[in-house]
């Protein structure tokens, strides 16, 4: 095995070799941030390897504060794998390999803790995936992980995420329930207001409502929208309707390559290239 | 391609060669197998009760609270046996479960693939050396071992105790729990390990994916999720205590007795059957020793349904679909 920069199970010894650059994050983030623009997040040459097949291929790409950002592309193009890079929860797979650079606020992910990454980094997974608790202790597990209770009280964190998830009027008089007892499109959104409640500046979804219904569709899709404000949003999708309703921006991938990335609008009408026409105009994928 | 052909052919023919009542005749034929168990349930219940029944019309109930065991006065009474079996088994689970736990934890979560594989398959391998062998090697090892260090050195720490006084024979109730945590421990790791990697894995991602450290996602989010699997294991674990004899006898020191002392020789039901069934003279010995198993299988009853209730309990409201 080549080990460039491997990724590892063990996550401690970075943890502390890393903690001093992590102190002085504040500061380094405040000189670069004039120099990105408004990239919050920008991946730069990401190559990935899952054992020795090349998943991705010199991916580059900003995303920008406060916009929603949608990758498409046919199944097994690299989307999930190139948005499971971004909070490196690719990292607990075994055998894998990323080259490249991935900075949020202009600071190497890989210099991170990689807690505070995932903390800062959020992510909505394809099928809802509640732990098997209540509403309420699904929301405020990630809070009390990360030692967020002081100062405010759980029931208020719990009512504000939910809130900001669209979940709220539906969920508060069965807050102590199992989580189960909602339905999919409701879990999702529970699993969205689950992200929320740790305040995070990036929100990851992976074709969060591939298992959903279009009325629970419509739902989440609406509360990406009304979301984007708070955080900056990257979501794979299947469904180019859903990118186009929803996404600011939006990446075309194939076979491991980013094709294009501009605004949808571009995306949709007007493609730069040839595959992102022949794609969005379902001559293949 | 001659292959599915020749597939299709036969295939296209077989609607006229069905058995007629196909069904039926399945039905019939597992239903009687379902059946075949109920029915040696019962029957063994029935067996033990009848050859009993001179001792439950000599002792009654008394029989469960009676700690006197005379042969010569024909006097008996099941209460050191139902004693000395629940605290080796109990005592045996509160060993072999944390350490049984915790290596599956580590064989499903933490160890490389090659590794766990490696080690899942010496543990199950465990399970298969016959309890006659533990029990040899309780004789030669635990029981010195007891004797000359366990023992001496917790007396000196803890011996005021009751739970640790008197004489350290080596033989005794923690010396068999031992030995029963010893064989009990590979059901634990391996129902356990099953449980453990049947997790689906977004769960562990969504915990992970909070900023929760690999730990923080094992124990508070893969463990709880798998609880009903290492419950189940826990107690398949006890049956296996509940009802082992042969490892039980070699260790246990024999004696009809009730005593505090975890150092003190006793007795289990098991052990005192497969002991002195063969000696048993009086037709009131004899069946006395069938009523300790009737005791045995009431035991194991009871257990099994406290098990049951327990689920049922903690499967209420926020938890898996169980």
């Amino acid at each position: 095995m080549v080990s460039t920069s491997e990724t590892k199970m063990a996550y401690p010894p970075e943890t502390t070799a890393y903690a001093p650059e992590n102190k002085m994050s504040p500061t380094s983030t405040e000189g670069t941030k004039s120099a990105t623009a408004t990239a919050k997040l920008r991946a730069a040459n990401v190559n990935f390897h899952y054992g020795s097949f090349h998943a991705l291929h010199d991916v580059s790409m900003e995303f920008q504060e406060n916009k929603v950002t949608a990758l498409i592309g046919p199944s097994g193009c690299g989307k999930s794998t190139f948005l499971r890079n971004l909070n490196r929860i690719n990292e607990t797979l075994r055998d894998t390999r990323l080259e490249g650079e991935i900075t949020l606020d202009g600071q190497n992910i890989m210099d991170f803790d990689i807690t505070e990454v995932r903390r800062r980094v959020g992510m909505v997974f394809q099928r809802p995936n509640p732990f098997p608790k209540s509403i309420f202790e699904n929301i405020i597990y990630g809070p009390k992980i990360n030692g967020m209770l002081k100062g405010t009280s759980a029931a208020e964190i719990v009512e504000k995420s939910l809130r900001r998830a669209a979940l709220w009027e539906e969920a508060k008089d069965k807050l102590h329930e199992s989580a189960y007892a909602l339905s999919g499109g409701q879990q999702q959104r529970l699993c969205i207001a689950r992200a929320l409640a740790v305040n995070p500046e990036v929100l990851l979804l992976d074709e969060p409502c591939s298992a959903l219904d279009p009325i629970a569709t419509a739902k989440i899709e609406d509360l990406l929208v009304s979301l984007k404000d708070q955080c900056t949003i990257v979501i794979v999708t299947h469904n180019m309707q859903q990118a186009a309703r929803v996404a600011d921006t939006t990446g075309f991938f194939l076979m491991g390559r980013l094709i294009e990335h501009a605004k949808t609008d571009m995306i949709f009408k007007n493609p730069a290239c040839k595959e992102t026409e022949d794609y969005i105009t379902g001559r293949f994928g | 391609m001659a292959t599915s052909s020749a597939a299709i052919g036969p295939a296209g023919k077989s609607a006229s060669r069905r058995q007629p009542f196909g069904d039926e005749v399945a039905y019939a034929v597992t239903w009687f197998f379902a059946t075949l168990i109920l029915g040696l349930t019962l029957w063994v219940v029935f067996e033990l009760w009848t050859h009993s029944s001179e001792s439950i019309s000599k002792f009654g109930f008394h029989f469960l609270t009676t700690k006197l065991w005379n042969p010569v006065t024909d006097e008996f009474g099941a209460l050191p046996f139902i004693y000395g079996t629940v605290l080796t088994s109990v005592l045996a689970l509160l060993i072999s479960v944390p350490v049984g736990v915790g290596a599956a934890i580590y064989l499903s979560e933490l160890a490389p693939t090659k590794l766990s594989n490696a080690l899942t398959f010496l543990v199950e391998l465990l399970a298969a050396v016959p309890s006659v062998i533990y029990g040899l090697m309780a004789i030669f090892t635990l029981v010195p071992l007891m004797r000359d260090y366990i023992g001496p050195a917790v007396q000196a720490v803890a011996g005021k105790l009751p739970f640790f006084a008197g004489h350290v024979y080596g033989v005794g109730y923690l010396t068999a729990a031992l030995i029963l945590a010893i064989m009990i421990f590979p059901y634990i790791i391996s129902v356990s390990r099953e449980a453990l990697m049947s997790v689906p894995r977004d769960q562990r991602e969504a915990a992970l994916a909070l900023g929760a450290t690999k730990w923080e996602s094992t124990w508070q989010v893969v463990v709880p999720y798998a609880r009903l699997g290492i419950l189940g294991s826990v107690f398949l674990a006890l049956a296996r205590a509940i009802g082992e004899t042969m490892a039980v006898t070699l260790v246990i020191g024999n004696d009809p007795a009730i005593h505090a002392s975890l150092f003190a020789p006793g007795y289990t039901i098991a052990a005192v059957i497969a002991n002195e069934f063969t000696e048993a003279t009086g037709k009131v010995y004899l069946s006395s020793l069938i009523e300790l198993g009737l005791v045995l299988f009431a035991l194991t009853m009871i257990l099994n349904a406290a098990a049951q209730l327990l689920i049922v309990l903690t499967t209420g409201k926020g938890t898996a679909r169980g």
